[in-house]
């Protein structure tokens, strides 16, 4: 895992959402789900690119409350979490262009 | 000229990179045009991206999941010095010698070039179809079934891919229905006896989606039967397509001839396209097989076609 990727958990969610001073995008995921891996790298890319979002993982196997609360019916689900509450949802896999141009707003 | 390289192979499923990998061990040293990330089939790696356990790849036993497959196949490409570009190519030239493939305002020069951008699933074309993507209409079986854990869905189609994706499905949703719009199956008999004896399975036979409703989320579909024409209402919180394939051809669409269907053509018994030099393997090209091993086969041929040909026309 590349550094500043956070594993969230049902657990840990709440506080780490919370705490953070900066909008926090989480990547909605499995290890079965294809699109879900060519997306990994793209997102430590954007991690270790970009200071003024943090970026964060729930796996939906583990945390499938978390899957529920957010209402995640196709994956990867990427939210992006402003002030604790969730601000944009974005569905399936896409190019790093394109993905920088959707959360644009948050950076 | 050192800019200009001996191979480009556009696309990245099974027939894209054996051509990789054949290419590259034979000292071409390819440049893969490999797609981008998307959650259809059209992305790298291609179709197998979005499907669970590959039974009939030889030389695996046991089953292999498709990504693993194929994160194997492109990691074999790599480790003979094939070169990836993790975007779509969006502008070909093979009027021109060398070829020349563009990739958004970069362009790539190339004596040869390997098309093996196969091809994507086809999509209803109903209203409300986009909206619903990813609120219980899916592209992707094995990356959504999960959220449809004991309820009702809808797989729409007859062939290969709707009879597996309706059996992979039935691991969550507590019914299946499929819907066909003929009175028989398509798909190949071991996978019809397995959806016919799966009883969370039920086909709808002569039933067409006409309708597909849902404000937030998919509520339900509206089902036409193709013999009498009387419609009835089926509520699924889940619809899954896989009503066929359409090859990704409209890059090559004024340069290359094109079957009636769209499909490239190629000579008979070769990966040779009308254009001396660009090759074709894979589904672009084959509508007939369409399996992993055929496809991986033929993009062996244009690799060695690829390699003769320049060998022949080396000035």
């Amino acid at each position: 895992m590349a550094e500043g990727i956070t594993d969230l958990d049902m657990s840990s969610f709440d506080e780490a959402i919370s705490a953070s001073d900066k909008p926090v995008l989480v990547d909605f995921w499995a290890e079965w789900c294809g699109p879900c891996k060519m997306i990994a790298p793209i997102l430590e890319e954007i991690a270790a690119e970009e200071d003024s979002i943090q970026i964060a993982k729930v796996n939906v196997d583990d945390s499938p409350d978390l899957a529920r609360r957010y209402e995640i019916m196709s994956i990867p689900a990427l939210i992006v979490f402003e002030n604790g509450e969730p601000a944009k949802k974005l569905i399936g896999a896409k190019p790093k262009g394109a993905l920088l141009e959707e959360i644009g707003e948050f950076l | 000229m050192s800019d200009i390289r001996d191979v480009i192979i556009i696309g990245s499923g099974p027939a894209g990179l054996t051509a990789a990998i054949y290419t590259a061990r034979a000292n071409m040293a390819p440049l893969v045009i490999e797609g981008e990330p998307s959650s259809t089939s059209d992305q790298p790696g291609g179709q197998l991206m979005l499907t669970t356990e590959v039974e009939n790849f030889p030389g695996f036993p046991e089953g292999i999941m498709g990504p693993e497959l194929m994160m194997h196949f492109r990691a074999q490409a790599s480790r003979f010095g094939a070169e990836f570009i993790t975007q779509k190519a969006t502008k070909v030239d093979f009027n021109q010698r060398p070829f020349m493939v563009e990739v958004g305002d970069v362009s790539y020069k190339a004596h040869t070039v390997i098309i093996s951008t196969g091809a994507q699933s086809l999509m209803l074309g109903l209203p409300n179809e986009d909206r619903l993507i990813g609120h219980g209409l899916s592209t992707c079986a094995t990356c959504d079934g999960f959220f449809f854990k004991d309820q009702e869905i809808a797989v729409v189609g007859g062939g290969d891919s709707a009879v597996e994706e309706a059996t992979f499905l039935t691991r969550f949703a507590s019914k299946v229905y499929l819907v066909h719009r003929r009175d028989e199956l398509r798909a190949s008999k071991i996978m019809q006896e397995r959806a016919l004896n799966n009883s969370k399975i039920e086909i709808l036979w002569n039933k067409k989606v006409t309708e597909i409703h849902g404000d937030e989320k998919l509520s339900g579909v509206l089902l036409e039967d193709t013999v009498s024409g009387e419609e009835n209402a089926l509520p699924v919180t889940g619809l899954f397509i896989a009503i066929g394939h359409q090859p990704n051809t409209s890059l090559f669409a004024n340069q290359l001839d094109l079957k009636d269907n769209g499909y490239l053509v190629t000579e008979p018994n070769s990966s040779k396209t009308q254009v001396a030099g660009v090759f074709a393997c894979g589904d672009v090209q084959d509508d007939y097989y369409r399996q992993a091993i055929t496809a991986a086969g033929s993009g062996c041929m244009a690799a060695i076609d690829a390699e003769r040909w320049l060998e022949e026309n080396n000035d």
